[in-house]
């Protein structure tokens, strides 16, 4: 719909919006253009809006008991403002016409720049019609159909009571739960209009054994976006069997002895080797802040041949998949190396301003008190030629890492993560199981020491926190062997 | 946007509306600004005002439900009022939290004093300089990858349905600085540094700067370390950074749970050297963000937790309290499930050791400056640790900065390996601490 631009600054204060917090539709149409006009009308160079509603709810059982049911609900809104390199964000929880005004009123302020005088014509902006994600998909019905409290509260205890069953010398078990329902919408002065609906929805054990002073802990959580089902169809009696048979061999583990190895790292939460020693050294947001070694790397081999990687917007279901980003740009899938050669970087808006480098889809934040930056989606080394046995085969003494924990890159490209199930690997073969390892490694060494992939990938959910807050993200990848790497252990 | 009393007044009000007689409310709102520059130049200014709250609701049966929300107008609070007393009938049936007993003891000298926030432009000229001399301070020094300039004001409520109510307000300015170096085939390094202050005029950014270049340069000339056993000096931040990690050894909550290394009979044991004392010490004078009430409205105090290596007592939320005969201690969330947690360290030397040890005269003792990636490398309910750090090899006062290791060992063992407990205290965002000294942990270098 077509609406009026005779629009004069003194006007401003008696203009009347009636849009619905209760959903972001085309009524924000008017008061968005309007903002924006005023924006530019006052000198800056680009401005955006991004609104938020948000519905969420956590849901946790020990042993057998429900003990936390937290729901959690939110609305706000955040403007960004551009002139020339430098940008401001201001957020607020005010989202009626004059609390939006005052927040792009401080956004300018802060960049020096003045409201119109009076009487000055507003040019509001011609938004695009609205590109609905949500409705496109029939994503609007998705928090009527995900699980009451009642029927998580059921799955939970259902979920620990199996985790009873399984696990020896248990001293606590837990399962967890959250439900995250998340609309936006996105305006900017360059005409972006668009909305979506984002549903996503972890569940994950927790057990702790202790057997005198031995004793394991040890987690397994699953993840999905998309489909309001998904607790329905976890598999719970599944996980718990995996995670007491891996809390049965860490519990009499020895400590790793440190030193240097040759790792295989197993597929699906594996991934997080290529998230940390690369994946964020991709992030445009790197570039910026010089803080990558491949900032002038792009078409360069910069990896083992063996090795490429992508990161997408939109694998089916996947824990970091997004229709479109937090800036209203559809997600694409972005090649970011080929055969060991740098294609691509992630560039969000002010990203791709700042460096040049093309945007991808890549703009996110954990929520509307973040400017988008860019960020990871859903990360993967895709598969080899190899198949796993080669792998071991490959190893005389080493280490084989099974299940994989958190992990950080620091600002000079060194990284590290830790190991939660680790296995002595001797003349090919699995001996022993082993805890306590961490890797550590510089970005720039490790990843032409990627020699081999196997041909199983497998992605896993995750989270990630950078400078935009925490996300939800998928990291992947099929069995890999790295030829050396810092193991550190006692 | 309805300010802190407009709020509590909706809040109230619509528990009225919704016939609503058991609730209590916490919220807190935050004003703030943040800069950030590169090169000279602004790079980023945020500003955000926002507000949260959370609403407990007891129904008929006495099971409590929970919900926040950052939609603080009627209507929001409203909904969040009615979404909680929904929960409410999934609540816990034994142990149900309840009103903090101490929830309407008056506590003196609540602050409502807040600093005059400085306009954005003085913030980014004060950084802008900040970063130029970060930049002339050596000519390795590049860049100053992260930096921020920021001001807050903080206010927060509590109130209940048995007539409690509580305020307060303050703020806080603080700087942060990170530099990276270049030199020609060498390594990039880096170092950084806090200051935290009740106001941007008494924030000491100068001597951010300073410290931020000497940790900088002084990791210029580096060096990998052999694997092995070595006698280990945490600076208090990392030493702090540990105890926070491990910190399910005191809290009553953990304990109840079976998610701590301590069982409610280990309190009165020697669960540490002689050496060292921490207290929890929320109104400890250099706490500069101290909050004079938790979660629950409980005042905050000064709990003594370990006392010449002896554990002496629990951080507690009121029902951790009633479940194990105690006193609650102000460290509470609100929440479904209260969680409790540390507001301020205080470590400090009970006795006096055998011998006073210094880094200047030591031999090849490692000094652990920093600690990384803590959320992977501690395994809190195992109590071992494996992390990566910056530091430094000292050897009768001249330091080399270590190249990409190590540090591991059991968290129960170190506490009881601690072999000095220097008397100097500083200032660090998560509490005061000396120096502590331990024998005897696995560094992993080359």
């Amino acid at each position: 719909m077509l609406t009026s631009t005779l629009l004069l600054s003194n006007q401003l204060p008696t203009l009347q919006y009636s849009s619905t917090t209760e959903r972001f539709d085309e009524t924000w149409e008017a008061p968005l253009a309007t903002l924006l006009g005023l924006g530019r009308a006052a000198g800056a160079d680009f401005i955006e809006f991004f609104l938020e509603r948000r519905n969420y709810i956590n849901c946790l059982a020990e042993d057998d008991t429900i003990t936390g049911i937290s729901p959690s609900l939110g609305t706000g809104a955040g403007v960004r403002v551009f002139r020339g390199k430098a940008d401001c964000y201001v957020s607020t929880n005010d989202l009626s016409f004059s609390g939006l005004k005052a927040a792009l009123e401080k956004g300018l302020s802060i960049l020096g720049l003045n409201l119109p005088a009076p009487n000055a014509f507003i040019p509001e902006i011609n938004l695009e019609l609205l590109r609905d994600y949500a409705t496109k998909s029939g994503k609007d019905g998705w928090l009527s159909l995900c699980s009451s409290i009642r029927e998580m509260g059921e799955v939970l205890l259902d979920g620990t009571a199996k985790l009873k069953q399984k696990a020896r010398h248990i001293q606590s078990r837990r399962a967890n739960y959250f439900r995250d329902w998340q609309e936006v919408l996105v305006a900017a002065s360059d005409g972006t209009f668009a909305r979506d609906i984002r549903l996503t929805q972890s569940v994950g054990f927790s057990l702790l054994c202790a057997d005198g002073a031995n004793r394991a802990s040890i987690g397994e959580r699953a993840g999905n976006t998309s489909d309001a089902n998904f607790l329905r169809t976890w598999d719970y009696q599944q996980a718990a069997d995996q995670i007491a048979e891996s809390a049965g061999k860490m519990l009499y583990a020895d400590y790793v002895e440190s030193g240097t190895y040759p790792i295989i790292m197993a597929n699906h939460f594996g991934g997080v080797i290529f998230h940390e020693a690369c994946g964020h050294l991709l992030e445009t947001t790197q570039i910026e802040r010089n803080t990558t070694p491949f900032a002038d790397k792009k078409g360069e081999k910069i990896a083992h041949e063996s090795l490429t990687a992508w990161d997408e917007g939109r694998s089916e279901n996947a824990f970091g998949t997004i229709d479109m980003d937090d800036e209203g740009m559809p997600a694409q899938r972005t090649l970011l190396i080929e055969k060991g050669v740098l294609k691509n970087f992630l560039a969000d808006r002010a990203g791709s301003s700042r460096t040049g480098h093309p945007r991808t889809g890549s703009g996110r934040r954990q929520n509307y008190t973040f400017a988008a930056a860019s960020r990871m989606r859903n990360t993967y080394i895709a598969p080899g030629e190899y198949i796993t046995e080669d792998l071991f085969a490959s190893v005389d003494k080493g280490i084989y890492c099974k299940k994989m924990g958190g992990g950080s890159v620091g600002a000079t490209g060194q990284f590290n993560f830790s190991v939660d199930e680790a296995y002595l690997i001797e003349n090919g073969k699995i001996t022993k199981p082993l805890k306590g390892a961490i890797l550590i490694g510089e970005a720039k060494e490790i990843m032409n020491k990627i020699s081999m992939c196997s041909q199983d990938l497998e992605v896993a959910p995750g989270f990630c926190g950078s400078v935009s807050g925490s996300i939800y993200t998928t990291v992947g990848q099929p069995h890999i062997k790295v030829d050396s790497i810092t193991v550190g252990g006692r | 946007m309805p300010n802190i009393n407009e709020i509590a007044t909706y809040a109230n009000d619509n528990a009225d509306k919704l016939g609503i007689k058991k609730f209590d409310i916490y919220g807190s709102t935050v004003d703030e600004t943040t800069v950030q520059v590169d090169q000279g130049e602004p790079k980023q200014v945020k500003a955000s005002n926002r507000s949260v709250v959370t609403v407990r609701v007891w129904n008929e049966d006495n099971t409590m439900g929970v919900t926040s929300t950052t939609d603080v107008d009627p209507k929001g609070l409203e909904l969040a009022l009615k979404t909680a007393y929904e929960a409410s009938f999934f609540g816990v049936k034994e142990n149900v939290p309840d009103f903090s007993p101490e929830a309407t003891i008056p506590i003196p000298n609540t602050p409502h004093d807040k600093a005059t926030q400085a306009p954005v432009s003085v913030l980014i000229e004060r950084l802008v300089l900040a970063e130029k001399e970060l930049l002339v301070a050596h000519p390795a020094i590049k860049q100053v990858p992260y930096n921020g300039l920021a001001q807050r004001d903080i206010d927060r409520f509590y109130l209940n349905s048995d007539g409690a109510v509580r305020t307060e307000s303050h703020s806080l300015a603080s700087v942060y600085l990170y530099s990276t170096t270049e030199e020609e085939g060498k390594k990039p390094r880096s170092g950084g540094a806090l200051r935290i202050n009740r106001s941007l005029d008494n924030l000491d950014i100068d001597g951010c700067i300073k410290e931020t270049a000497e940790k900088t340069i002084s990791h210029l000339n580096y060096e990998k370390i052999k694997t092995g056993k070595y006698r280990v000096v945490f600076s208090p931040e990392a030493f702090l950074s540990l105890l926070g990690a491990f910190s399910n050894l005191f809290n009553a909550q953990n304990i109840l749970d079976k998610q701590s290394l301590s069982t409610p009979d280990d309190l009165g044991k020697q669960i540490a050297s002689p050496l060292l004392s921490v207290y929890d010490d929320a109104l400890h004078p250099e706490n500069i963000g101290a909050e004079t009430f938790d979660g629950e409205g409980t005042p905050t105090r000064q709990v003594s937790i370990i006392e010449n290596g002896v554990l002496t007592g629990f951080l507690h939320s009121a029902g951790t309290a009633k479940r194990m005969n105690a006193k609650p201690t102000g460290n509470a969330s609100i929440g479904a499930k209260v969680n409790v947690s540390p507001n301020f360290f205080h470590v400090f030397a009970a006795a006096s050791p055998e011998q006073e040890l210094s880094l200047e005269t030591a031999e090849n003792v490692i000094f652990v400056d920093d600690l990384h990636a803590l959320h992977a490398g501690v395994k809190s309910l195992q109590g071992s640790f494996s992390l990566p750090f910056d530091g430094w090899i000292i050897n009768k006062g001249v330091r080399t900065s270590i190249e990409s290791a190590t540090i591991a060992g059991d968290f129960l063992e170190l506490l009881n390996s601690i072999i000095y407990v220097e008397k100097e205290v500083e200032l660090t965002p998560g509490g005061v601490a000396p120096k502590v000294w331990v024998d005897g942990l696995s560094i992993t270098g080359e």
